[in-house]
């Protein structure tokens, strides 16, 4: 299909400053067990291409499932119209992307390709799941699921044609856990989501997860409450990626800071002229743009506007050095930026996006890390998460903590949150953990841009340290 | 649109024919033909146009079925063509799966259709319209219009047809950063004089965000929240606190209250009322959706949206699509407009919240910002802009001991969301009046 598609098109493009064509075509599989219960498979097939105009310093796109040649004739004549009509209207001059590599293509790296199990072997590893996760009467709920996504990516200009193919695998187990009184959740594995094959499933030990995930379910039911009190803070990868998420990736945005996205998802306390001198967090902090970590989600040769991707720092020993946003940001905003210019199908168009943005590793262990802390909680798995729209005062709640105390790890405690702001926070991190700690995770979801877009964005960060959180449980 | 209702029937009378013996095909047809202009200091951002026609199959064979969903062109041949061999992979995946104990379709015929008349103007004349009469001002907002299509068929001969032709306009007016007012304007015809008194109440409540802002300090607060503000509240509660397996594996935020440990205030209620709403009247499964279902009466726990899955598996009756309510109602109360200010006296008018969640979901506990304008307010007057706060604070408590008033007039609220595909939800909401609001950051 990819290839036909391109042969219709190019003879349509019509004498403009520049007309691309994004085609994607993208079949999904839901697997689930729910309640010992195989649930229907659910299968997804989407396909249609987004044209694209610019033009007289105007711009339009049309997007469209017909691709017969009439159907992208008429998309193109509609982005022409848009153009048309845009011309001289434009907040800014639409630039045209350029592709400078020579790649023109990508593939995930897959090793064990979906189909080479068949949905009933998929269907009993999630039987078995759900037997390991059912262990007491007191949960409620319990399910096991597995998607696979796989896209074909195919981006095209009268120069250059990009074809892309993506493989993603996404893992989740969950259990609820009711004693009569109050209810707890323990979750695995959606937060694992990567590129690749079935293999993945082996590398993160999905389903000898399942009995722990139980367990520590029914404790919370029996936990104390966190306390509530300024305390140092330790936090696991599953945690410190939405961290980064909320407080890093997306004040980083370009059309954040640039104002495109305050009607919806906010801007940023970020401004333009902070970049190359604000100090974002402490000298332990780097975080990088990159798109080459093997099997994170978010890897990819080219961004959606063509341009070619590479590893670039954001912040440096604390000092932040570049933002993210693709071709057209950075011309608006005269920085250098990311190719992060994103589209989550081929309805909707690029916006400035995350990517893989990654936390890099430091040099203490696990049990380092521990030792600092006289009097301090550890908390793991995001359940919660708040922040406002200039991505600044934030309060987050995750599904499990421990009471740390000189320099030891005590006991679990049900219902940790922590509230702070982004800049105060990011400078009080004083340790950050070795390679042995980092985890490369993702969050699957990541709600944007009006008309709405959900896309993955990939984290990796090992374990971190913070110093006299604002930290609280049920009554804080 | 006929032609879009015929392409979709005959298309599935094809696919119809295809089947086996023993077996049943559900088709629901999901379509959009829209226009989306976004703008930034009342320029264009981004306009283009998304055409997507979309074809949810479930063949079920005996107690057991798959589903699938796939793009269509509106050709009949191409759909037919692509369609087949769809059908030949579900008839795969339900031969490969086991018998499904809480399968459940509705297998009396009942057919139904919504129509609305096309009334919209072109875009390109309501985006230049609105361009126009907000010069000077930092818009920034987005504009969705266009045809929705919504179809079911099934095997057993039921026909049901959805189309609603509408806008919705949601944008927000700068006066710096943190310092805005947000606006809403949907429905199904453009009144342009009706966007111009709008615009006019925003130059003025501008003129009363430039006043010098006052710091607040983290406490408890009385408040009125006003009606878009309440809806960023119950998208939240909405989302699992009245669906039955959210309730029946006490996953529920509003579980203390189904189980009596908690009441809020009588004059709370709360319905799903499909009759005002938007949403078609047909689920994926072919059932009718009753007109209004009781969700929260007189302070108590009155009902429960089930979908067909949840009614079979708890022995209850569908009335629902999905456990998530489409057409929110929250009964009026008797606070007059006028009477706002003078009964607030001291304390916060917040007209809009953002980015909810639940901070303990056993206590229905939920925390969030104050955007956009947000007023302080002292002896019932307006008095001067304050900056976004935190706030966590327990449903039970704001509508519980703490609930004052409630407005007497409501807010038809349409959904501007647009995951996916544009959204055919709205809430009918009063605004608030609550004493002790907790603010902490």
């Amino acid at each position: 299909m990819s290839d036909s598609i391109v042969s219709v098109f190019r003879p349509l493009m019509p004498a403009v400053d520049f007309c691309s064509l994004r085609f994607v075509e993208r079949s999904r599989q839901n697997l689930c067990v729910r309640h010992d219960v195989v649930e229907p498979i659910v299968n997804h097939f989407s396909r249609g291409a987004q044209i694209t105009i610019v033009n007289n310093g105007g711009s339009g796109y049309a997007a469209t499932c017909d691709l017969s040649k009439a159907g992208l004739k008429a998309a193109m004549e509609k982005a022409k119209e848009w153009a048309e009509i845009t011309s001289g209207q434009m907040f800014s001059r639409a630039g045209a992307s350029a592709t400078r590599a020579a790649t023109r293509s990508y593939r995930s790296p897959t090793g064990r390709e979906w189909n080479s199990q068949t949905i009933g072997e998929k269907l009993d590893l999630l039987a078995q799941v759900n037997r390991d996760l059912h262990i007491h009467d007191q949960i409620t709920d319990w399910w096991a699921a597995l998607s696979c996504v796989q896209s074909d990516v195919v981006f095209v200009t009268a120069e250059h044609e990009i074809h892309q193919h993506f493989d993603l695998l996404t893992q989740f187990l969950g259990v609820v856990a009711n004693n009569g009184r109050e209810t707890q959740t323990r979750t695995f594995g959606v937060e694992k989501a990567a590129q690749g094959g079935l293999e993945h499933l082996d590398r993160i030990g999905f389903k000898n997860r399942a009995t722990s995930t139980a367990e520590e379910a029914l404790a919370l039911l029996q936990a104390p409450d966190c306390p509530s009190r300024p305390a140092d803070l330790l936090l696991k990868p599953r945690q410190m990626i939405l961290q980064i998420h909320e407080s890093i990736g997306h004040p980083l945005e370009l059309d954040r800071i640039l104002g495109d996205e305050r009607n919806y998802a906010g801007g940023s306390f970020v401004t333009l002229d902070m970049f190359g001198t604000y100090r974002y967090g402490s000298d332990l902090l780097n975080i990088t743009f990159d798109p080459g970590v093997d099997t994170q989600i978010a890897c990819y040769a080219f961004d959606d506007d063509g341009e070619a991707s590479e590893r670039v720092f954001l912040i440096r020993n604390g000092i932040l050095e570049r933002p993210l946003g693709g071709a057209l940001s950075q011309q608006r905003a005269g920085l250098p930026g990311a190719a992060a210019s994103r589209a989550c199908d081929w309805n909707r168009p690029p916006i400035d996006r995350m990517a893989n943005i990654n936390l890099e590793a430091g040099g203490s262990t696990f049990k380092d890390l521990v030792a600092l802390v006289e009097n301090g909680v550890l908390m793991d798995t995001n359940r919660s998460w708040s922040i406002d729209d200039s991505r600044n005062k934030f309060q987050f709640g995750c599904e499990a903590g421990w009471i740390i105390k000189d320099g030891e790890i005590r006991e679990l405690v049900k219902n940790p949150n922590y509230r702070g702001i982004s800049g105060t926070f990011w400078r009080s991190l004083k340790a950050v953990g070795d390679r042995a700690t980092f985890e490369v995770l993702s969050v699957p979801a990541c709600g944007k841009g009006e008309p709405n877009q959900a896309i993955q964005t990939g984290h990796a960060s090992p374990t971190c340290l913070f110093t006299q959180a604002d930290i609280f449980g049920s009554n804080g | 649109m006929r032609n879009l209702q015929e392409f979709f029937l005959r298309l599935f009378d094809r696919l119809a024919n295809s089947l086996r013996s023993g077996e049943c095909l559900l088709a629901n047809f999901l379509g959009e033909h829209s226009d989306f202009v976004r703008l930034n200091a009342n320029k264009v951002r981004q306009a283009g146009e998304v055409r997507q026609f979309e074809l949810e199959l479930n063949l079920i064979s005996g107690h057991r079925s798959a589903r699938a969903m796939a793009n269509v062109t509106g050709m009949i041949e191409t759909d037919t063509r692509y369609c087949l061999p769809v059908i030949d992979l579900l008839r795969d995946q339900v031969d490969s799966t086991p018998d499904d104990p809480y399968l459940l379709i509705n297998r009396t015929v009942e057919n139904s259709e919504t129509l609305t008349e096309d009334q919209l103007d072109p875009a390109t004349q309501i985006i230049a319209g609105i361009i126009s009469t907000s010069k000077s001002l930092d818009l920034v907002g987005f504009y969705a219009s266009g045809g929705i299509y919504r179809g079911f068929a099934n095997s057993l001969g039921q026909r049901n047809w959805y189309v609603r032709s509408g806008f919705n306009f949601d944008w927000s007016c700068f006066l710096e950063s943190n310092k805005a007012i947000k606006s809403r304007y949907a429905g199904f015809r453009w009144d342009h004089a009706e966007f111009e008194r709008k615009t006019a109440r925003i130059r003025d409540t501008l003129e009363l965000l430039a006043q010098p802002e006052k710091s607040i300090s983290p406490g408890s607060y009385r408040v009125y929240l006003a009606p878009a503000a309440v809806q960023e509240m119950m998208s939240m509660v909405a989302w699992r606190s009245f669906g039955a397996k959210s309730h029946m594996t006490r996953q529920s935020p509003l579980l203390k209250l189904a189980q009596g440990l908690e009441r809020l205030n009588p004059v709370v209620c709360v319905d799903e009322n499909n009759q005002n709403g938007l949403a078609p009247d047909f689920t994926r499964t072919g059932f009718i959706k009753p007109s209004r279902i009781e969700l929260i009466s007189q302070g108590r726990p009155a009902g429960m949206l089930v979908n067909s899955r949840s009614a079979k598996e708890y022995g209850l009756t569908v009335n629902a699509d999905a456990e998530y309510p489409d057409s929110l109602e929250m009964s009026p109360g008797t606070l007059a407009d006028q009477d706002l200010l003078g009964s607030l006296d001291t304390g916060l008018y917040i007209n809009n919240l953002w980015y909810t969640n639940y901070s303990d979901p056993n206590e229905c506990r939920i925390t969030g910002m104050t955007r956009y304008a947000c007023f302080w307010v002292e002896n019932g007057r307006i008095r001067a802009p304050v900056s976004p706060m935190r706030f966590d604070e327990s449903l039970y408590r704001m509508l519980g001991p703490n609930l004052l008033a409630v407005s007497r007039d409501r807010e038809w609220i349409l959904s501007s969301d647009t995951y996916l595909r544009r959204s055919v939800s709205s809430m009918r909401l009063p605004g608030l009046l609550v004493d002790d609001f907790n603010l902490t950051l």
